[in-house]
């Protein structure tokens, strides 16, 4: 196929989700769109994200994520005027690229979304970030901001934004310098700490396991 | 009507208490089980309130009823357990329902008998009667809420209820069908019945998806994890069942050390974030 048969092929894949009258068939046709990994279907997915169709919004954001880097511009300016569910999509999206100039986003929403599974997300996304496009100077000024958010997540009153926290201390410990053994030992109190004191098996066994990969390091 | 701000456990019990505002009492009910009101005049107030005749629905049901069975589940005080068991005497098909979901809460082995009679006239010669799967008339239930009723059996470990509650594996309504499977994996440790539930995650309706996904982590079937990782269903739900297996495996575990099978649901766990 030649470049300008893709690009029509891309458009009827739009115009198919445009059209799409039933639920069903809106998932079908974006996953079909998400597939077809074109930065042309960017604008199409992200406004499939204020459907309030959780079954194509998956669709889209797994169809963003793919697409990566290229995304974070249109998403970052799509969201001023969106609604609360889009936005939810959206830091999913985030979280899932990693993109560093998504930091303030995923730090505000993982301190104070009121719902759990946005707060998940985005805490998951803190330990994910993307650190080789901060400057060398920058990366330990930024992973210090984001360790100072995972202690606090670490601490919320839902399992699943503290299990998240878990798993990003563990991410964040493993991008960090070794020469910051101040920002490494306090990751490590703060694991040995959940083992002891937190009230979920779940919680205290994934904080087991941090500790565990960590010291294989 | 008082809002949760301004509501305090003496406010909720004198709510509760009164005979003027009706609204003011069925809220008062449920806010001391969500609140967790331990105290023994709130209690107490609730198990009156499971006598109540002045709440009536338009279906000739009792309101204020369901709400005290459900609050009493939560507090955690075996005082209730008697009066809990005397609701099953009650017409209300959701009275019965909410004092079956409560007595599985509270855990106590007296309510097995009575939650065995309620299946009776349901099962014959180790088959379905027309009694259990023959909807009430005009109405939009079973002649008993026979999906709580199997799920306390199970919790409470009823092993002399497993010849009543196998017909149920056949029973049409699905709901009712996994709630069998998940009392007879409780109470033989068998994966047969896991495994009629792990088969249910790939149906066709997401709420028997959902269903399927909470019965297999309240039971804890290990063997289900991947399968939960792989279903069409909200990570929230699947996260939530894959806690429901990594207790279970914990609690397996002769170990404090981390064993290769909880590390597997940690990391199928972790790509559910």
């Amino acid at each position: 196929m030649n470049t300008s048969t893709i690009i029509t092929r891309v458009n009827q894949l739009i115009n198919a989700v445009e059209k799409a009258d039933s639920a069903p068939k809106l998932y079908e046709a974006v996953v079909e769109l998400a597939n077809s990994k074109s930065v042309e279907a960017i604008p199409t997915l992200i406004q499939v994200l204020g459907y309030n169709n959780p079954g194509a919004a998956v669709a889209a954001t797994e169809g963003l994520i793919a697409l990566g880097e290229s995304v974070i511009e249109p998403l970052l300016r799509s969201l001023d005027n969106y609604n609360y569910g889009a936005r939810a999509w959206a830091v999913r999206v985030f979280a899932g690229i990693g993109d560093i100039r998504a930091l303030d986003l995923l730090t505000l929403s993982a301190l104070n979304d009121f719902s759990l599974s946005v707060r998940r997300a985005a805490t998951k996304g803190l330990g994910n970030l993307q650190w080789h496009q901060l400057s060398s100077e920058n990366i330990i000024i930024i992973q210090t901001q984001v360790l100072e958010t995972l202690l606090v997540t670490a601490n919320d009153g839902e399992w699943v934004v503290r299990y998240a926290s878990i798993v990003s201390l563990e991410d964040l410990y493993q991008s960090i310098d070794s020469t910051y053994q101040d920002l490494l030992l306090k990751i490590i109190h703060t694991l040995k700490e959940i083992i002891t004191i937190d009230a979920e098996i779940a919680i205290q066994s994934r904080a087991k396991l941090a500790l565990k990969k960590i010291d294989n390091k | 009507m008082n809002t949760e701000i301004s509501m305090t456990p003496e406010i909720a019990i004198a709510n509760l208490n009164q005979k003027k505002d009706l609204g003011l009492r069925y809220y008062a009910a449920w806010w001391l089980g969500k609140f967790r009101v331990k105290t023994a005049i709130a209690v107490e107030s609730l198990i009156k309130a499971l006598k109540d005749e002045e709440d009536r629905a338009p279906d000739g049901g009792f309101p204020l009823r369901r709400n005290a069975a459900k609050a009493l589940g939560k507090l955690d005080d075996l005082r209730a357990v008697e009066p809990l068991i005397q609701c099953f005497e009650c017409d209300d098909y959701y009275v019965r329902e909410s004092a079956a979901q409560a007595l599985e809460m509270l855990g106590d082995s007296r309510a097995i008998q009575p939650l065995m009679n309620l299946l009776d006239n349901a099962v014959k010669e180790d088959k379905l009667t027309n009694y259990a799967v023959e909807q009430v008339i005009g109405k939009p239930y079973l002649n008993q809420p026979y999906e709580a009723i199997i799920e306390a059996l199970g919790t409470l470990f009823a092993k002399n209820a497993i010849n009543l509650i196998k017909p149920f594996l056949e029973h049409p309504t699905p709901k009712i069908a996994y709630a069998a499977a998940r009392a007879m994996y409780q109470l033989t440790d068998d994966d047969v019945y896991g495994e009629i539930l792990v088969t249910a995650l790939k149906g066709k309706e997401l709420q028997l998806r959902r269903s399927a996904l909470m019965d297999l982590g309240a039971i804890g079937y290990v063997k289900s994890g991947e399968a939960i990782g792989k279903a069409y269903a909200e990570n929230s739900l699947k996260l939530i069942a894959m806690k429901g297996l990594l207790e279970s495996q914990v609690k397996k575990d002769s170990t404090t050390e981390l064993s290769p099978d909880t590390i597997k649901l940690m990391a199928i766990m972790d790509s559910l974030l």
